[in-house]
């Protein structure tokens, strides 16, 4: 199952916390879709799903500057 | 999965019952906890009244002076900026400006926190002055300890004192 998150529109801290509390709800083997700007969120976002073991599937450039990440738990 | 890397640990002391500060501590405690640290916030002095039950002014305690700190004080509804309060004023026009740029306001970092698992002491030392018993708190309050227990669970974390 696929989940999606956009958090375009957050500032730090909730980028990282609305990342970390849907991956919490997902099953291992999911996986989720994360919309994010550049800057801090693409450089920080990322790294720290790794840190905590989560697989980074991809990572494209969308439109205005926006990321797409993929995520599996 | 990959193999997650061994959790750092942060531990903030929560001192100051000032509204901007308390915005910075549960901002770099949530920040913490979503970027894989292990957090534990401890709440001592002015900054108890952050965990405070009632959110407003409650003239919690038994003796005549505690009594009025704790009215006086109030609850987490009641943090005064640290500058330019304007008697009450500032927090609520900060907050707005908050809500105005899309910036996690303190009840939404609070309950960040909650969700996150970040581990929330209360000081015993502080409690017993103020006259706070932990029924007077909120429930995601730990554990009451004193700062040797604090110390020690605190051994192999950076320690942040806001």
């Amino acid at each position: 199952m696929k989940h999606f998150l956009d958090i375009t529109r957050e500032t730090c801290p909730m980028t990282f916390v609305k990342v970390k509390l849907q991956l919490a709800k997902m099953d291992t083997g999911e996986q989720l879709e994360v919309l994010l700007n550049a800057g801090e969120p693409l450089e920080n976002v990322p790294r720290s799903c790794e840190e905590q073991g989560f697989k980074v599937l991809s990572n494209e450039p969308t439109d205005n500057d926006k990321h797409l990440l993929l995520i599996e738990k | 999965m990959s193999t997650p890397v061994d959790k750092k640990k942060i531990s903030i002391v929560c001192f100051s019952g000032d509204f901007d500060k308390m915005v910075a501590a549960f901002t770099v405690a949530t920040g913490a906890a979503a970027t894989n640290r292990e957090v534990t916030m401890f709440f001592t002095f002015w900054g108890l009244n952050a965990l405070k039950k009632k959110k407003g002014r409650v003239a919690t305690g038994n003796s005549l002076m505690a009594r009025a700190f704790n009215f006086l004080m109030g609850g987490i509804n009641n943090l005064p900026l640290s500058r330019l309060n304007f008697f009450g004023a500032s927090p609520i026009l900060m907050t707005k400006m908050m809500k105005d740029h899309n910036v996690a306001t303190l009840p939404e970092l609070v309950e960040a926190a909650h969700a996150l698992g970040i581990r929330i002491v209360a000081c015993e030392m502080a409690m017993k002055i103020l006259e706070v018993e932990q029924s007077d708190m909120i429930e995601e309050v730990e554990s009451v300890v004193g700062v040797a227990t604090f110390l020690n669970e605190s051994e192999n974390s950076h320690i942040i004192f806001i």
